[in-house]
């Protein structure tokens, strides 16, 4: 059947196994990307003519801040996946996303606070993005918090599933409501429709560590997926060939 | 005389389940929604207590603000917006605790939910007694509360109606919180992690509303937002909280 594929999606030996053998497809490109993204953007680009050196930090801040918000979109799309047509693994692979997800969300945090400090002369500002972020953490946390609240795994996953879904649809009313207040961050100067405004010198290393940020995530999320799956299924028969071989 | 009787009458708190119970499929969902409502005011009519308290909450913490910052009116009115709508959301949020609890300690909710009737229906039933019990009260005590910290008189009916509006939609967000904690054990810390970062809209389109109020300017525009995140929350809320009451009862 042309659907035996999709089918054994949902067995967790065929998962674990596909996870096993896919990590490194997705970890040795990612390492590469961001090694060639970090160096070219730290040590080749040229300075800014306004900022200096200081704005280099864009390499590490803009990818991050984009994983925090894809990640968040994955979990949410899984968790939904999950609740609807019951699928087990699909409930894995979100718990496996909250806390990468949350680690960009910091790095995102902490990354834009030291470049506050010297262009806008503070650590921290109520400015909009810096806020939705803390939010979005905040969310993050939340949905952490709803799971570990649950003794029994299949209701921790229903339950938090539903926080994911209605997060996913709150999280832009929050992000465009946050904007309305208030606004002193720069405005996109990558993600916009018509030409970068930057030289190619400048966001060619950004879009390596975009892609490589994005091909580390799945590394994560598959190494984390195979931990989920271990701990979910460690009564099972299949689990101690696994780990005995 | 038997409290369990089946009954279609609505003399008893009880008869509302008792009816929907009794007989499973039969009249409209508006119908049930509207024995359920009935039946959750007439219960909280018989324990005032409970729900006055959300309201004192409300009083304690607006008078904080005074004591902690500075007993200037000036200053005050400054962050008078910000002190009411704080108190609001943190008194709706101690209000959610009675919310579904009380229900689904007896065993009401899965009657609810083995009845045939549509459970977002009856749900959305509750969160609407729920905003008339806590919601409405605190709509009419904001502006006492307002005057207190130095807001104009003319800016009356723009903080009732910020209040009024922006409540309903901080009820529906909460009902999800209340509905997904209900298998918790200790929800207590859960329940605000939950629930606030997803009500910051309607804390700072109600914040505007109240600012532009008090500073007599037109407040029609975030009052707009406000009816926007209510009506948002009314279609998308009980669909959620019916979901995790499902899951609770699992």
């Amino acid at each position: 059947m042309a659907w035996t594929w999709f089918h054994r999606l949902g067995s967790p030996p065929y998962i674990y196994g596909l996870a096993t053998r896919l990590t490194a497809w997705f970890a040795w490109p990612a390492g590469l990307l961001i090694a060639y993204g970090l160096y070219a953007g730290l040590f080749v680009a040229p300075a800014d003519y306004q900022q200096g050196d200081g704005y280099r930090i864009i390499f590490l801040h803009a990818p991050s801040a984009y994983m925090s918000v894809m990640v968040y979109t994955v979990m949410a799309i899984s968790a939904g996946i999950g609740l609807i047509w019951r699928i087990k693994i699909a409930h894995a692979a979100a718990a496996s996303c909250a806390v990468v997800g949350a680690t960009f969300t910091v790095l995102t945090l902490v990354t834009g606070s030291l470049w506050g400090k010297p262009m806008w002369g503070t650590y921290w500002e109520w400015d909009p993005r810096l806020t939705s972020e803390l939010l979005l953490l905040f969310l993050y946390l939340g949905y952490m918090g709803l799971r570990s609240a649950f003794d029994d795994v299949q209701r921790a996953d229903r339950a938090s599933a539903v926080l994911a879904i209605v997060g996913i649809i709150d999280v832009p009313i929050i992000h465009f409501s946050v904007i309305w207040w208030n606004s002193l961050h720069q405005a996109p100067s990558l993600m916009k429709f018509g030409k970068p405004s930057m030289p190619p010198e400048m966001y060619l290393p950004i879009l390596a560590v975009f892609l490589g940020f994005t091909l580390l995530f799945a590394a994560l999320l598959l190494t984390r997926l195979r931990a989920e799956v271990l701990n979910r299924e460690r009564t099972a028969t299949w689990i101690r060939e696994v780990v005995s071989a | 005389m038997n409290e369990y009787a089946p009954s279609a009458s609505l003399d008893r708190p009880l008869a509302a389940g008792e009816a929907l119970v009794s007989s499973p499929r039969t009249g409209s969902p508006l119908r049930a929604a509207a024995l359920v409502l009935a039946r959750d005011l007439k219960l909280a009519f018989r324990k005032r207590g409970q729900w006055i308290q959300p309201l004192i909450f409300f009083a304690i913490v607006t008078a904080l603000f005074p004591l902690g910052i500075s007993p200037e009116l000036s200053r005050l009115r400054e962050i008078a917006p910000g002190a009411l709508w704080i108190g609001a959301l943190l008194s709706s949020l101690l209000a959610l605790e009675f919310l579904f609890r009380d229900d689904a300690h007896d065993g009401t909710l899965e009657q609810y939910a083995l009845s045939g009737q549509s459970l977002m229906w009856l749900l959305l039933a509750k969160t609407v007694a729920h905003w008339l019990l806590t919601g409405l009260p605190l709509a009419l005590m904001a502006p006492v509360a307002a005057l207190a910290l130095g807001a104009p008189l003319s800016s009356v009916p723009g903080i009732v109606a910020a209040v009024a509006i922006g409540s309903v939609a901080l009820s529906l967000i909460g009902s999800i919180g209340a509905a997904l904690t209900l298998g918790v054990r200790r929800s207590g810390v859960l329940l605000p992690l939950l629930t606030l970062p997803l009500s910051v809209p309607v804390l700072i389109f109600g914040a505007s509303a109240a600012a532009y109020a008090i500073k007599g300017e037109s407040y029609s525009a975030p009052l707009y937002g406000l009816g926007a995140l209510a009506v948002l929350a009314l279609t998308l809320a009980p669909l959620a909280s019916a979901a995790a009451v499902r899951i609770s009862l699992e």
